[in-house]
């Protein structure tokens, strides 16, 4: 015993086996559930209980699901149409935090941070009130010059406008966070001479700054994107009867049960954010090219 | 950084496209609810706002109380067995080969970003009572010969009570807690620990009296970011608690989707956001009394 100890020095808590012992069970019973859920969808039971052979039919059978389908159509809908106004609204939050010294600026940093912050029930609930007052004061409308708007607002993907819109409230902020982190590892300098050698304020953008922060915008894209098509709790209290979402969907079908069509659903929504994750984290990951 | 009076121009350009935003689909929502908190129904669909104080008055019933009560107490109960089982993890991460590192912490965060809804679901599956565990355990019964000795085994009931919230909630939010643990914990300067060692303190000592006081941000800002979402959880209750752990994210959804009374929901909300509001109030405070002390 005191010979393994003397193998390790004092500070190599990397090596206690208890910790290595601690980490592995800590593992496991992170990764069973989710591992035994993903085996479970290809199993040949309508119970779910023991493990009966192999079968992808229920790959099949949520295909066939026409409202599953629908609702995994319009979640990736809204993810695609949330990704691309959050990183835009997002990267340009950024660059202005980034740049600008103005009065109240803590204030607003602090502002910015709330929809991170505060519990996603209460997002969820004022958004729904928000968007109750604007339809009972659009209904006032209804017979008026602003018809159209209803209509125009029924049309898919038009419909998902909604829910689209508070995403990107809670995405965005997560965006402009990433985004910052990288430019703050930007040499200014840079942009200096770019100015200086008579490149305008758009040139320099476009050539100088946005090339830098690059992997930052992806990485702030894929991360609004799966936060998006994870959302439930927002979606559930803005999601109109008629528009479901994947998440909403599964939440329905759960509250009946454990059923192998739902794990066939989650193992391809898990694969789905799985692949965006790991490519944003490895955007995000310090550059090694760059040495 | 320049002045924003140097290039009023680019400013707004950048400023207004996340300000507007913000103020509309985030800040004028959160100023209804507001609003609302303090209103009256005066029919089905109306609502006045009176400025009356009912709402919060209700909420202070006991039926709610205790439900309130019971949602912060599975927090803090939750919310310390993440920090019990995330800060040895994040330790041992810290401790471990550089090059294995960023595949540990890549693991720790993954099941993160895997849908809530669906980490929730795969416990049941565990967790009902012709669930893994069960059967599990049926097996380890049968395997000692119990079923012989005592008779068949009873599968334990361990979905639908506080228990299942609570380790529903440790499920998925430890590699949350994770996170602001390893950052901090990555820059802990060593060479304390080894005065301290040095000067004969003991392992656990040390840890105590300095690894611990010296991560203390990290620690409170992983009990804050844990803690919050935890408060005002509705889906971990809502499917592995049923009727018997109702917490106040429950509540809340009720009044607004069942019992149609928006005002005390937006009231409860509220309640919610003030102890948002305090939380990071604590934060702060505590942020700037550790900077303080360690600038010395």
């Amino acid at each position: 015993m005191a010979k393994r100890k003397s193998t390790r020095g004092p500070l190599e808590y990397g090596k206690s086996p208890w910790l290595i012992l601690f980490g592995i069970v800590t593992f496991i019973v992170l990764y069973a559930p989710i591992a035994q859920l993903i085996a479970f969808s290809f199993n040949d039971s309508k119970r779910n209980i023991v493990w009966r052979g192999f079968t992808t039919k229920y790959y099949a059978k949520a295909w066939n699901d026409a409202s599953l389908v629908e609702a995994f159509v319009n979640s990736i809908t809204i993810a695609v149409m949330c990704t691309v106004i959050a990183t835009i609204i997002g990267t340009a939050t950024a660059l202005w935090l980034w740049r600008f010294r103005f009065p109240a600026k803590a204030a607003v940093e602090g502002v910015m941070a709330l929809p991170i912050v505060i519990p996603e029930i209460c997002m969820g609930v004022a958004v729904l009130v928000l968007y109750s007052r604007v339809g009972h004061w659009m209904r006032g409308f209804e017979s008026g010059p602003i018809h159209w708007w209803n209509e125009l607002f029924s049309i898919w993907p038009l419909n998902l406008g909604a829910i689209t819109a508070a995403h990107v409230a809670f995405s965005f902020p997560f965006v402009a966070v990433v985004v910052r982190s990288r430019l703050a590892g930007f040499n200014r300098e840079y942009e200096e001479a770019s100015k200086d050698l008579g490149a305008s304020e758009w040139q320099t953008f476009w050539n100088v700054v946005l090339p830098f922060m690059m992997p930052g915008v992806i990485a702030g894209a894929l991360l609004s994107f799966t936060l998006s098509l994870d959302d439930f709790v927002i979606t559930f209290f803005t999601a109109g009867p008629e528009t479901n979402t994947f998440p909403v969907k599964v939440y329905s079908l759960v509250r009946r049960g454990v059923s192998p069509d739902i794990n066939a659903a989650s193992t391809v929504l898990i694969i789905i954010t799985l692949v965006a994750t790991i490519i944003a984290m490895r955007m995000q990951a310090p550059q090694k090219s760059e040495g | 950084m320049e002045s924003w009076k140097q290039n009023k121009a680019v400013f707004w350009v950048t400023a207004l496209p996340g300000v507007v935003w913000l103020l509309l689909f985030f800040l004028i929502p959160l100023a209804l609810i507001w609003g609302m908190s303090f209103g009256e129904k005066t029919s089905i669909v109306d609502i006045e706002i009176t400025g009356t104080l009912a709402n919060y008055l209700r909420s202070f019933e006991a039926v709610y109380v205790k439900i309130i009560w019971k949602s912060i107490w599975i927090s803090v109960i939750s919310t310390a067995v993440c920090l019990a089982i995330a800060y040895p993890i994040a330790f041992g991460i810290c401790f471990s080969p550089a090059r294995w590192r960023p595949l540990l912490l890549l693991l720790v965060i993954l099941p993160f970003w895997i849908n809530l809804l669906i980490r929730t679901y795969a416990l049941i599956a565990v967790f009902r009572t012709r669930g893994t565990l069960n059967f599990t355990l049926e097996w380890l019964w049968d395997l000692a010969f119990l079923d012989k000795l005592v008779g068949p085994y009873q599968p334990l009931e361990l979905l639908y009570n506080n228990g299942a919230v609570i380790v529903g909630m440790v499920y998925v939010f430890m590699p949350f807690m994770v996170l602001p643990l390893y950052a901090t914990i990555e820059r802990l300067d060593r060479s304390y620990l080894e005065a301290s060692l040095d000067l004969g303190a003991s392992q656990w000592r040390t840890f105590f009296s300095v690894t611990v006081p010296l991560t203390m941000p990290g620690i409170v800002s992983g009990i804050i970011l844990v803690f919050i979402p935890m408060l005002g959880m509705f889906l971990v209750p809502d499917l592995l608690g049923g009727t018997n752990a109702i917490m106040i994210g429950n509540v809340i959804t009720d009044q607004f989707k069942a019992a149609n009374d928006w005002p005390f929901g937006a009231a409860l909300s509220f309640l919610l956001m003030y102890v948002t509001f305090a939380a990071l109030a604590v934060r702060a405070f505590i942020g700037s009394r550790m900077k303080g002390g360690v600038g010395v």
